[in-house]
Order: C-alpha cells, then sequence, then structure tokens
C-alpha cells in the first residue's frame, strides 16, 4: 500500500517545528507503523536527509518507551494499542496520515517526535513505592492478598508510562497515570502503611507539574493499557480521606 | 587459533566448604564496610534494569554514594520490563518435593554442565528471598482464593516453582526494582542519569576508576569517577539483527570493558528460544516472544507429512506428529529451550513447517481449551493472545499459533568470580551482562532470578570486599589525563562515523550482520559455516568502516549515530562469538556443533576437554585473543548425559 506522512520536525526543543510531507510506498499491511516508519528512515539517510527521530524499545506494548499522536489520536486508531504494536493493517491505500509528538504543558519536544516524560518519574519519586529495604521483607506467605484485591492491583498496575493519557487530556492532566500507581499500592495489604501519605505526596507532585483533571476521559480511551478511569475517582476519596483522617495519628508523617 | 602458552587458569575464588554452607561462610569472613562509613564511597551503576536498579537501590539503602546510568529516557524502561513468564524460587509451596538443592540441580543440569556449582547454589539460595522482597514491595503476583502464591511450570523441571504475574511478570519486578530506586533518588542516595550512555570504562593502574558518558540528547562527553564500577547493561542477543530483545539492547558496555582487558566467558553460548512469532518479512525489526509459559497448557505439533499444506483444523489427531511428547515422553512439551528449539529447527528442516514460509510449528491450545475452558485460558494467557492476534491477524483461540525459534538470551558475558569481579579490579558484572550462572543453556524463568539475585543480594554483599581496601581514598578526579585520553578518543571515534559520508545506514549492515550469526553461529553450527563466517563478518567490518552513512551531529539527539557505535561493537563481538564457537569442539546446551552428536542427534558434550569456561582476552585490533580456562568441578551434581526422555 501507499501512504502519505506528514510528520512533525524539530530539529531540537529551542527551535520552532513544523509538519513535513512524505511519501511511503510500497508498504506492506503486515509491516508494524514503526518499520513502516524506518523503512522511511531508511529511504530519507539514502537521499542524504536526516531520518525522523522516534522513541521505541521493546516494540511490544509494554515498555511505555513509545507514542506519538496519529491523526489526532494517542497511539493511533486502535484501541487498547501502543504506537509500536499498531499494523499498516488499520490503515487504507491512499490514506494521509498525520504524526506528531506528545504534546502537554508538562512535556518537552526533544527532537521530532521525542519528548521529555520526565516529570512522570518525579511523581513516582514522591511516594511511588512501598519503603522496604532489601534484606527486612517478612515471609511472602506472611501477608495474604485476597485475590480480587491482587487482581484488582494488578490491572492498575499495568499501566506503562507511556503518557497517552497526558497527551489525550484537554488539560494535559496525568490524573491517571498517578491513579494508576495509587491504586496499584493502595489495593494491597503491603501499600497500607504509607497509604495515605503516598496519595497525598503523589497527588501534591502531580499538580506541580500537570494540568487539572475534568472528567473529560479521554485517558481512558487513548489509553494502551486500558486503565479505567475508576482508579481516578479511587485516588480521589483516598486523598480526601487523607484531608480528614489525621494520618501522622496512624504513625504516618509528613 | 589460542595460542595455547600465554593461556592463564582463572582461579574464581570460591569459599571452601560444603556447598551449602559456602555463602553464609564468605558473608562472615569478607571485610565490610562500617556503615558510618559507607558515605565516603562513590559507587557506578550502569544499567538499570532489575540487575542494575536492584543493585542501585540496595547499596544506596546500604549507605553508599551511587551514580546510576541508563539510556533509556526513565529507568523503568529497561529491557527486563518485557519479561513475561515467570520467576523461579525454591519455596515448594505446591509441595511437589522442591527444595534449594532441587533448584540448583535443575539449573546446573539445565545448563548443560557448563556452570560453576557455588554461584548456582547462592542463586538457589537467595531466590527464596526475592520472592519475600519483591512481594513486600508490592509486586502483584498471581494469587489463590486463600490469598496465597500461585505458582507455574516451566521447561526444565519436573516441579511447580515459577512465580508469576499474568503475563508481565518481568514488568512487575521491574517496576518494583524501579521504584526501589525512585526512594532512593528522592533520599539524596542515588544520583540517576537517563538518557545518558556509557561508551567506555576508565582504568589507572589497572582498577577501574570511573567510566565516560554520552548525554544522548545534548551529545555531550562527560566522565565519571568513583571508587567502583558496577556494569549491570544486559545481553547481546541483538548481535543477531531479528531478535526479542528491545531494539536498544546491545553490548557495547561490556565490549569496552572487554578492550580494557576484562576477560569475556563463553560468548558463543546464546539461547535460541522455542517459542517465538516467525519471521513475516524482510522489513521485520525484531522478533517477539510468546511466553514459555504457554508450553504449560499448548501442545507443540506439526503434519506428519512433509509438505503437508492442508489448513490444521483439516488434519485429523493421526495425522498430525506431537513431536516433542513423541521424543520426550517425560518433559514432552516441557523439555529445555535448547532441545525444543533444535527439534522444531529439524522439524521446519524436514519439510513439516507450517504457515505460508512454512517457517513455523503449530502450538495449539484446542485440547486445553476442551479440558480447562475457554474462561481459565483467558485467564492465564489473555495479553500473549491478543499480542498475538495483533501481530499475525490470526486468533489463537480458533487457529493454533505458529511459532518458531528466535534469539533471545545470552548466557555469555563477562567472566566474574564468587564476587561478581571481573579481571579488572574494581569492575564488577550484574546480571545477564555477566557470564551468569547459566552454563550452555538457561531454564526458563531464570534470568529474572538471576538478574534479582544479583541486585539486590549478591553485589551488594560482595562489593564491599573491594570497598574495604580504599576507605578515605578519594577516587581519581575527572580531570585525570586517564579520562582526559578516553574522551578525546570517543570523541574521534564519533567524528569518524558522522565523517565516512558512505552510501549505506547502520541497520543496512546490523542485517548482514545478523544474517551472517543466525546462519552460522545460530542455533546449529559447523566448522565449515563458523569459517566462512569469519571471512564474512571481516568483510562487513571493512564496508562498514568506508561505507557507511550517518548523517547529522554529534551535539544533538541523534540516533543513528548511537546505532552506530552499538553496531560497530556488535561486529567484533560477532566475530569473538565465532571464534568460541570454532574453538569450542563439542556440543553443549544451545552450542550445537553439527560434528559432536549423539547416536539419536542430541548434543554431545566432551566433558574430558571442556567441563571449562573459556574465557577470552582482548590483545589489540589485529592480533587473535587470548582463550584462558576456567576449570569447573562437579562435586554435586555429577556429570551425565542430559536425558529428557
Ligand atoms: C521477551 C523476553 C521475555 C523474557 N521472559 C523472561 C521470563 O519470563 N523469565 C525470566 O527469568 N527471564 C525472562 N527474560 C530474560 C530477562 O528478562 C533478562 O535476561 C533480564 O531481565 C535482564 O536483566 P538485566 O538487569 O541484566 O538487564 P536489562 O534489563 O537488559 O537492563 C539493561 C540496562 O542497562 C542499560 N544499559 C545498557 N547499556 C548501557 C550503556 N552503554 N550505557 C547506559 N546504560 C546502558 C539499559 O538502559 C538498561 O537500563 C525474557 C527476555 C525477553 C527478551
Ligand atoms: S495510564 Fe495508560 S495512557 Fe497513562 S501512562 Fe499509564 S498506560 Fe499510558
Ligand atoms: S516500544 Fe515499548 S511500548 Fe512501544
Amino acid at each position: 500500500m501507499d501512504v502519505t506522512l506528514r510528520v512533525w520536525r524539530q530539529p531540537d526543543s529551542a527551535s520552532e517545528g513544523g509538519f513535513v510531507t512524505y511519501e511511503a510506498n510500497g508498504v506492506s499491511a503486515d509491516a508494524s507503523f514503526f518499520e513502516m516508519l524506518d523503512m522511511v528512515n531508511e529511504e530519507l539517510n539514502d537521499r542524504g536527509e536526516e531520518p525522523i527521530a522516534f522513541d521505541s524499545d521493546c516494540r511490544e506494548g509494554i515498555c511505555g518507551t513509545c507514542g506519538v499522536m496519529i491523526d489526532g489520536h494517542p497511539h493511533g486508531p486502535q484501541r487498547g494499542t501502543a504506537t509500536c504494536q499498531l499494523h499498516m493493517r488499520k490503515f487504507k491505500d491512499g490514506d494521509t496520515i498525520v504524526i506528531e509528538p506528545w504534546r502537554a504543558e508538562a512535556f518537552t519536544v526533544v527532537r521530532d517526535l521525542v519528548v521529555d516524560r520526565s516529570p512522570f518519574d518525579k511523581i513516582i519519586q514522591a511516594g511511588g513505592y512501598i519503603s522496604v529495604n532489601v534484606g527486612a521483607a517478612p515471609d511472602a506467605h506472611d501477608t495474604l492478598v485476597p485475590r480480587p484485591a491482587a487482581e484488582a492491583s494488578m490491572d492498575a498496575a499495568s499501566c506503562i508510562g507511556c503518557a497517552a493519557c497526558v497527551a489525550a487530556c484537554p488539560n494535559g492532566a496525568a490524573n491517571l497515570f498517578t491513579a494508576a500507581k495509587i491504586a496499584h499500592l493502595g489495593l494491597l495489604p503491603q501499600g497500607q502503611p504509607e497509604r495515605y501519605l503516598r496519595t497525598v505526596a503523589m497527588v501534591e507532585t502531580m499538580e506541580d507539574y500537570f494540568g487539572s483533571c475534568r472528567n473529560y476521559g479521554e485517558c481512558e480511551t487513548a489509553c494502551p493499557k486500558s486503565i479505567s478511569i475508576d482508579v481516578i475517582a479511587w485516588m480521589n476519596r483516598d486523598y480526601v480521606a487523607a484531608q480528614w483522617k489525621n494520618f501522622r495519628k496512624q504513625g504516618q508523617q509528613v | 587459533m589460542t595460542t595455547e602458552h600465554n593461556a592463564r587458569v582463572l582461579d574464581a575464588k570460591i569459599p571452601d566448604g560444603p556447598i551449602q554452607e559456602k555463602w553464609d561462610k564468605y558473608r562472615f569472613d569478607t571485610k565490610l564496610v562500617n556503615p558510618s562509613n559507607r558515605r565516603k564511597y562513590d559507587i557506578i551503576v550502569v544499567g538499570t534494569g532489575l540487575a542494575g536498579a536492584g543493585a542501585a537501590a540496595t547499596l544506596g539503602e546500604q549507605g553508599y554514594n551511587v551514580k546510576a546510568f541508563t539510556y533509556n529516557d526513565s529507568s523503568r524502561r529497561a529491557h527486563s520490563i518485557g519479561a513475561q513468564g515467570g520467576i523461579n524460587a525454591a519455596k515448594n509451596y505446591p509441595n511437589d518435593n522442591d527444595s534449594i538443592f532441587r533448584l540448583f540441580y535443575d539449573t546446573v543440569k539445565g545448563g548443560d554442565y557448563r556452570s560453576r556449582e557455588a554461584n548456582v547454589y547462592r542463586l538457589a539460595q537467595v531466590s527464596n528471598e526475592i520472592i519475600d522482597q519483591t512481594v513486600a514491595q508490592g509486586a502483584p503476583y498471581a494469587r489463590e482464593y486463600g490469598g496465597l502464591l500461585d505458582n507455574r511450570s516451566f521447561g526444565g523441571a519436573q516441579v511447580s516453582r515459577t512465580f508469576y504475574a499474568r503475563g508481565q511478570t518481568g514488568q512487575q519486578l521491574l517496576l518494583t526494582a524501579y521504584q526501589a530506586l525512585a526512594r532512593q533518588v528522592a533520599a539524596g542516595s542515588v544520583e540517576l542519569f537517563t538518557r545518558t550512555e556509557m561508551l567506555d570504562v576508565v582504568l589507572k593502574d589497572g582498577r577501574a576508576v570511573g567510566i565516560v558518558t554520552r548525554d544522548l540528547i545534548t551529545g555531550e562527553i562527560e566522565s565519571h569517577s568513583a571508587h567502583a564500577v558496577v556494569l549491570a547493561t544486559g545481553g547481546y542477543s541483538n548481535v543477531y539483527f531479528l531478535s526479542t530483545n528491545a531494539m536498544n539492547c546491545n553490548g557495547t558496555a561490556i565490549w569496552r570493558a572487554y578492550r580494557k582487558g576484562a576477560l569475556f566467558a563463553s560468548p558463543s553460548f546464546t539461547q535460541i528460544h522455542p517459542t517465538c512469532i516467525p519471521v513475516g518479512d524482510e522489513f521485520q525489526s525484531k522478533l517477539v516472544l510468546m511466553s514459555e509459559s504457554l508450553r504449560n497448557d499448548g501442545r507443540i505439533w506439526v503434519p506428519a507429512k512433509a509438505g503437508d499444506d492442508r489448513p490444521p483444523k483439516d488434519i485429523p489427531e493421526d495425522e498430525r506428529d506431537y513431536y516433542l511428547e513423541r521424543m520426550y515422553p517425560a518433559f514432552g512439551n516441557l523439555v529445555p529451550r535448547d532441545v525444543a528449539s533444535r527439534a522444531a529447527m529439524r522439524m521446519v528442516q524436514a519439510g513439516h513447517g507450517v504457515g505460508p514460509l512454512k517457517n513455523g510449528v503449530y502450538l495449539d491450545f484446542a485440547d486445553a481449551i476442551g479440558r480447562l475452558g475457554r474462561k481459565t485460558i483467558e485467564d492465564r494467557y489473555g495479553n500473549l493472545f491478543e499480542m498475538y492476534e495483533r501481530i499475525t491477524d490470526e486468533n489463537p483461540y480458533e487457529v493454533p499459533m505458529r511459532i518458531y525459534p528466535a534469539p533471545h538470551y545470552t548466557m555469555g558475558g563477562l567472566w566474574v568470580d564468587y564476587n561478581l569481579e571481573t579481571t579488572i579490579p574494581g569492575l564488577f558484572a550484574a546480571g545477564e551482562a555477566n557470564f551468569s550462572d547459566h552454563g550452555a543453556n538457561r531454564l526458563g524463568a531464570s534470568a529474572l532470578m538471576q538478574g534479582l539475585a544479583d541486585g539486590y543480594f549478591v553485589l551488594p554483599a560482595t562489593i564491599s570486599s573491594y570497598l574495604a581496601n580504599w576507605l578515605n581514598v578519594p577516587p581519581v578526579p575527572t580531570d585525570d589525563e586517564v579520562f582526559v585520553e578516553t574522551e578525546q578518543e570517543l570523541k574521534e571515534r564519533i567524528d569518524k562515523f558522522l565523517s565516512i559520508n558512505g552510501t549505506h545506514t547502520v541497520d543496512y549492515f546490523h542485517r548482514k550482520l545478523g544474517k551472517v550469526m543466525i546462519d552460522e553461529c545460530g542455533m546449529s553450527r559447523s566448522r565449515e559455516g563458523l569459517e566462512k563466517a569469519l571471512e564474512e563478518i571481516a568483510e562487513i567490518k571493512r564496508d562498514f568502516w568506508s561505507d557507511l552513512r550517518v548523517l547529522g551531529t554529534a551535539e544533538s539527539l541523534n540516533q543513528s549515530l548511537e546505532r552506530a557505535g552499538r553496531v560497530a561493537d556488535f561486529l567484533e563481538l560477532g566475530e569473538l562469538m565465532v571464534r568460541d564457537a570454532l574453538d569450542r569442539e563439542e556440543s553443549c546446551g544451545g552450542h550445537f556443533r553439527v560434528e559432536h552428536v549423539t547416536e539419536e542427534g542430541e548434543a554431545k558434550r566432551d566433558d574430558e576437554n571442556f567441563a571449562f569456561v573459556s574465557a577470552w582476552e582482548w590483545t589489540g585490533e589485529d592480533s587473535p585473543p587470548i582463550r584462558h580456562k576456567e576449570p569447573l568441578e562437579f562435586e554435586y551434581v555429577p556429570l551425565s548425559q542430559r536425558s529428557y526422555k
């Protein structure tokens, strides 16, 4: 199949960017979206033009490295699918495909389709962990975890940190990402001792970097792991609870 | 090819005493650094996968100053994230006669007797602590209704000892390590450098004193010094171009260390994993693994008649060959990976291959779905089935999956002693980057175990034996000539890549190398083919250095430039792999020399002449490497022909 690409090119964060049009001809429908871009890049290099910079690593939808806007949709048209798992059979011969980087207040474009998502790491550093030094853990079976809790926790823990939710949000909010981690840890018995402390620290750090959530719900639609928006409600309840639960008295300190 | 008279016999520094007591004895005897002195030490950890993030976080918790490096944009994205199936431990929760000794035994036997007993025993010992630790950190492992942990089986074992989190075990374990690391970053004990690639290690007076890195965004070349350097940079399967590894995995860190004098052990011991989606077409950029756990419930078969191209559902039961069940009744579909891969290769070579390119075998779930119901299969493997369908456009609940072996894991790596220290004092290697505990073949679910064992438990306990010697000695300053010279060399190398201005992309050469490697140094190897490969690699290397085209500049994000450095190193590493495969005149585990087979066509070891680890020393650009030996002794797992019948 033949497709036309309109790709965002930008040399670095300080420079202006703009769209450039390329033709991708003779693409196999079985090729992945990135394999199509690889092919375009080989041709560009052969012609003496610098290849398009884009991030990908696992190409299996698990590492969260990839992600571009395709025709205005984060990760493209297929639901529950990261860009690297998208295949050209989802497009038609003759299509024009517009490819852009994630755009959000909190992220800068590093080059072409590559963005800096480091504020996500800041949110995790604020409290997205359970404090247990190596060597200090009790026996694994000392803590029973009801299967439904384990499953719900695992659902939330599937987040790959790709930031499509932020790119999808009209306000550039990171609530789905943050709530997924808060739910992953807060749903488990092991996560209880630091629960409210964690929620407050993570939410407040999130607010330092990102816009606020107005329940548009675009994030859930964009999420390649189909993380449910229910986790946001769960996080909000936890945050409110943290305000009146005097958690210092439960042995937690700020 | 080896200059025998220069060859040394290596001392692995294995503690004395019965195997069950070695690790405890070691920990008692080793030199310690007391807690108040630890902040006087700087440690560099390169890599933030399970081994690197685990080590950096733990050393940070212990009070050392750690600098951690990754080329990924976040430490959460290391290749470990992609592991699917699970992690082994000797908990014996299913009460099926498992024990530390059995896990040790299975791992030594599975590795076809080419690993070091003392290390493997230690690995089995700490396996249980890993489960305790990761549960406490919040890894959402699969549970039974009573709230207890669930287990499943993996290849090469007759017990159920594999812990898992759906098909995303690596993801969940890496996230716990990433979070532990994030906690130390917040606490100020670890300084984290993302999108920063280590390009060389720096030595002074023969010991490792730091590294030189390139900032992948600004292109800045920078030196970092420390009392010790840990490389936890993963494996080098991408030497094959197509593999199950993430696109950016590479061998540069360990290759640079090799060129600085660290010995490289068993380079040709690579694992070709039996259950991957077969190659579809020529632009394929990577291969996708379908977790080995699928072999718990899937049955592998091919049409009994060569060339039979009826759709699978039209082939009646008695015209199917469930060849693993037929040839290896005791282990059936759960034979170790090397055995399963070679069997698939033979079936395809004999004309029984399936799929449009006749390059696969079936992995069929019809029986399991009939027996357990679709829901159970969906719970167990739902995400894998979905991934398969997305790639192939076929529904594995209805049509059997097609699978074929693909390069997956490298057992070879930097040679390390019992301390995980390389032959360069102060330079340590952990995780897949060292030659590890897996001998000539790794059993499933044991790389996650080894990564976390090294990172959380072993390295943080052994590194003090080296550090204790350097109390109150400040690190070598980064304006020392050893750093300045290395920076200069690296800048020249980068300029060289940018100035060749030939005609072909980096991938063009990488693909060519990959083809030679998989054809001649993959699942099956012959003297003739390997000798041919040496010539072909030399030719690709020549062309690479004269006809490569890398555009752009060194002072910005330049992905072609990054790849150029990695492929330049792969070209040299590939050559060493071939030399090692030529040198080892036996078949063992994943190293299968067609000249050395049993009557039944299985790998035939030569214990008399090859019961040792080959550890290679770089001797310069134009002179052949020297092969040293670490003799292997098998006191606890008597040498025997592996049999899975
Ligand atoms: C698809 C797949 C599935 C698997 N499934 C399983 C399984 O079910 N069970 C199991 O036990 N094992 C499995 N494995 C194997 C296992 O995942 C790996 O062996 C293991 O995770 C390696 O961990 P590591 O910490 O050694 O290295 P990695 O996770 O590869 O980490 C390497 C790190 O080093 C960094 N790095 C490398 N070079 C440089 C450099 N020059 N400069 C800076 N940083 C650098 C990278 O950025 C990264 O952070 C699987 C592997 C694959 C490919
Ligand atoms: S919540 Fe979904 S979209 Fe957001 S970072 Fe996680 S996986 Fe990506
Ligand atoms: S490249 Fe890893 S999720 Fe897409």
